[in-house]
């Protein structure tokens, strides 16, 4: 195949391109550990408020390692609870599931987001660096409400936490 | 660059009015008719975004419409102008008849009993669950059914495009196919690929679920099977557009293919590359691993490259077109390019926008910078980019061109014609650089009202919006310019019309493009990559304990 001297440069130029673009994957992947957010944990959806898992809705729990665990159920048109508080500078772990259609939920403006798909718990672990007052929004077309789903996350020193007796039901399951 | 000077030489005449002609128009019927009313169903979104209190303005009535703008537009606009178009290239470009013809017909009017099904659901807010249609969310049978007999109708499509092909081969032996029929080729081996992904999710999950036979439906296996169709459904959108920038835009230009056999490695790179890639839609997915996710990422970065390539050979083919035009220095060939001619004007302006939306691609299936936009509104702001503007304004211009060529009559409304894809151009920036923006800054995709209670971040968004309405209302008046200038060609003046003639190439196939025919070995190579990245994953699903989700129909 007879390829023109410009093209071929450029055609190289393209690869290394790609190339560089993989290797940012790659190193931010493996040298920093920064995974595609996942989580692969199961749930009867039409039992959610009886999971044990989900005990704690709408009660901020610190774990024995210090990472404050935040649950929150998503039903149409509403994330329970709709207004969570939480301090800053910590570690917090946002464990999520719906109740019934698929639903989103992202912190408007920032990384913070996920799907909600039923039978499925989501899970991520975020830090809050400055204390804010953050729109928390579905963005995932759950039915005729689905713009009125939406919350706040305050970040406030003075948020109330509780502290674990025992061990996350994470680890548990 | 090299500036060859080539003589052009004389075309083998094809007679026009072929035998696919009716056959093509009626798929073209059906593709202009949609595209005109989702783009209705688009303004009213515009004037919803635009937060005017409009008295026939409400939730349901939006949400119907997302839904009918988007499968109008994304599955039924696309499908039968790509297959219309497929019939065309398939009769000229292998200058011979297609084949089988009475079966195209039957394949199309099932595709227009399943639309029709779809429609007539949708618009009776029987089926307010989006594009996407993602489970538990419960539509009427009819969408579903509709919507299988449209894919049903396709693989008709392909067989008859396949035949057509392998009769020209069996009276052509060792002749390199040609390239825009080898482009057609790529994109029915894509879409074969695709389907079989929906086509289980139909049949196996929400066919049955919807009918009562089943009580619940796996919604997290419904979206893996659906977005392995997912992706591979913009190839398909996109490779049509390829072979009209190839084949139809550097003779239409004044000038020459630079270059066929990259063509060819194009095509071929897309069929390998295509499907193995869907996760990328999916990184905010609960229930799918890590690990599954990077490797659809790495498989995800090298699709840019056939986009690349595609980058220098049209481009090149456009300087030697102005070049050709008497156009001198760095640039000054861009001058000398027939802009009055639509079909060139609408190609060049989705490559431009494709660009944007390429751009904006890589940046979504970076794992880290996709958390940040996931399901905002940057994403409608970047397939507005893709699918609405290198594909949509590319099958705009090339109707200018081809539909005057099959109904042997004049392009009439010509002024409209030629301004007609400048408005989309600026509608569309008006349109999706602002919503890429919002999006960044949090607002979600599909939202009737996105005041969320005046919060500070909610007002924030506000101005900009009103921004993307604006371009809404131009990218309507750009529809309704392009529908009128069609119908009035349907019944304009007969002329004599200009021959469908696909552009000659400065760098000939010559004999080793036989080693790209080899389709076949092709299609093998790209089902052992699907069966790496999707089988090991869906396997592991299957083996999880799962629990069912019934069905909701909120709207």
């Amino acid at each position: 195949m007879n390829v023109d001297l410009y093209e071929r440069i450029w055609m190289w130029i393209a690869a290394a391109i790609v190339v560089l673009f993989l290797a940012f994957v790659g190193v931010s992947t493996f040298a920093q550990g920064i995974h595609p957010p996942s989580h692969v944990e199961t749930i009867e959806p039409t039992k959610v408020f009886e999971d044990p898992r989900f005990s704690r809705i709408g009660t901020p729990t610190e774990l024995p390692d210090g990472t404050i665990e935040v649950q929150v159920a998503a039903i149409m048109f509403a994330f329970v609870p709709n207004e969570i508080r939480v301090p800053p500078g910590r570690r917090i772990r946002f464990r999520m599931t719906s109740a019934d259609v698929t639903h989103g939920f992202m912190i408007a403006g920032t990384n913070a987001n996920t799907m909600i798909v039923p039978g499925y718990i989501s899970q991520f672990t975020t830090v809050f660096e400055q204390p804010g007052d953050f729109l928390l929004v579905c963005h995932e077309f759950c039915g005729n409400g689905h713009h009125a789903m939406h919350g706040r996350v305050i970040v406030d020193s003075a948020a109330a936490v509780v502290k674990a007796s025992g061990p996350s039901h994470q680890e548990a399951h | 660059m090299v500036a060859r000077t080539v003589d052009r030489p004389t075309a083998t005449r094809v007679e026009s009015g072929g035998s696919v002609r009716q056959l093509a128009l009626a798929h073209f019927g059906v593709a202009i008719g949609s595209f005109g009313v989702a783009a209705a169903m688009a303004m009213m979104q515009a004037l919803s975004r635009a937060n005017l209190d409009l008295p026939f303005r409400s939730p349901s009535l939006y949400y119907m419409s997302v839904t009918a703008h988007g499968t109008l537009m994304a599955l039924v606009f696309t499908t039968f102008f790509i297959m219309g178009f497929g019939y065309v290239v398939a009769e000229r470009a292998l200058e011979r008849a297609v084949p089988y013809r009475r079966f195209g017909w039957i394949s199309f009017w099932i595709a227009v009993a399943g639309t029709l099904a779809t429609v007539v659901a949708i618009l009776s807010f029987k089926a307010t669950v989006l594009y996407t249609f993602y489970p538990p969310l419960r539509a009427h049978p009819a969408f579903y059914i509709g919507l299988t007999l449209v894919v049903v109708g396709s693989w008709g499509w392909c067989a008859v495009m396949l035949l057509a092909l392998r009769a020209w081969k069996e009276e052509q032996p060792g002749v390199p196919i040609p390239l825009a029929m080898y482009g057609f080729a790529a994109t029915i081996i894509v879409w074969l690929l695709a389907t079989p992904g929906v086509a289980a999710e139909m049949l196996l999950q929400l066919i049955p679920w919807s009918l009562g036979y089943a009580s619940t439906v796996d919604p997290e296996l419904s979206r893996m099977l659906f977005w392995c169709f997912g992706h591979p459904l913009v190839y398909f959108w996109l490779l049509p557009a390829y072979v009209i920038w190839y084949t139809i835009l550097p003779r239409a230009a004044g000038g020459y293919l630079f270059s066929d056999p990259l063509g060819r490695l194009v095509f071929a790179l897309f069929i390998l590359l295509s499907t193995p890639v869907g996760f990328h839609h999916q990184f905010m997915d609960p229930g799918i691993g890590s690990g599954w996710k990077m490797f659809h990422t790495f498989n995800t970065f090298w699709i840019l490259y056939p986009s690349f390539v595609t980058a220098f050979t049209v481009i090149a083919s456009l300087e030697l077109a102005g070049r050709a035009r008497g156009g001198q220095g760095l640039f000054g060939w861009i001058r000398r390019l027939p802009w009055g001619d639509p079909l060139v004007s609408s190609a060049i302006f989705s490559m431009l926008l494709f660009a944007l939306g390429g751009w904006g691609g890589a940046i979504n299936a970076s794992f880290g910078m996709n958390a940040v936009v996931h399901n905002t509104s940057w994403i409608p702001g970047h397939f507005h980019t893709t699918v609405g503007s290198a594909a949509a304004l590319t099958f705009m211009g090339a109707s200018y061109w081809v539909l005057p060529r099959l109904l042997g009559t004049r392009l009439e409304l010509a002024p409209m014609a030629r301004v007609q894809p400048y408005i989309w151009f600026v509608g569309m920036l008006l349109f999706s650089i602002p919503t890429h923006i919002t999006g960044v800054m949090g607002m979600p995709r599909r939202v009737y009202d996105a005041t969320y209670g005046n919060h500070p971040a909610a007002e924030a968004w506000t101005t900009l919006t009103s921004v993307s309405a604006i371009g809404g209302l131009l990218l309507f008046v750009s529809t309704l310019f392009f529908v009128l200038v069609v119908v009035f060609s349907l019944f304009g003046e007969k002329a004599d019309a200009e021959d469908i003639q696909f552009a000659e190439a400065l760098e000939d196939a010559g004999p080793r493009a036989l080693l790209f025919d080899r389709l076949g070995l092709l299609a093998i190579a790209a089902v052992v990559l699907i069966a790496i990245a999707y089988g090991p994953p869906l396997w592991n699903h299957l083996q999880m304990i799962r629990f069912g989700s019934p069905g909701f129909s909120p709207f």
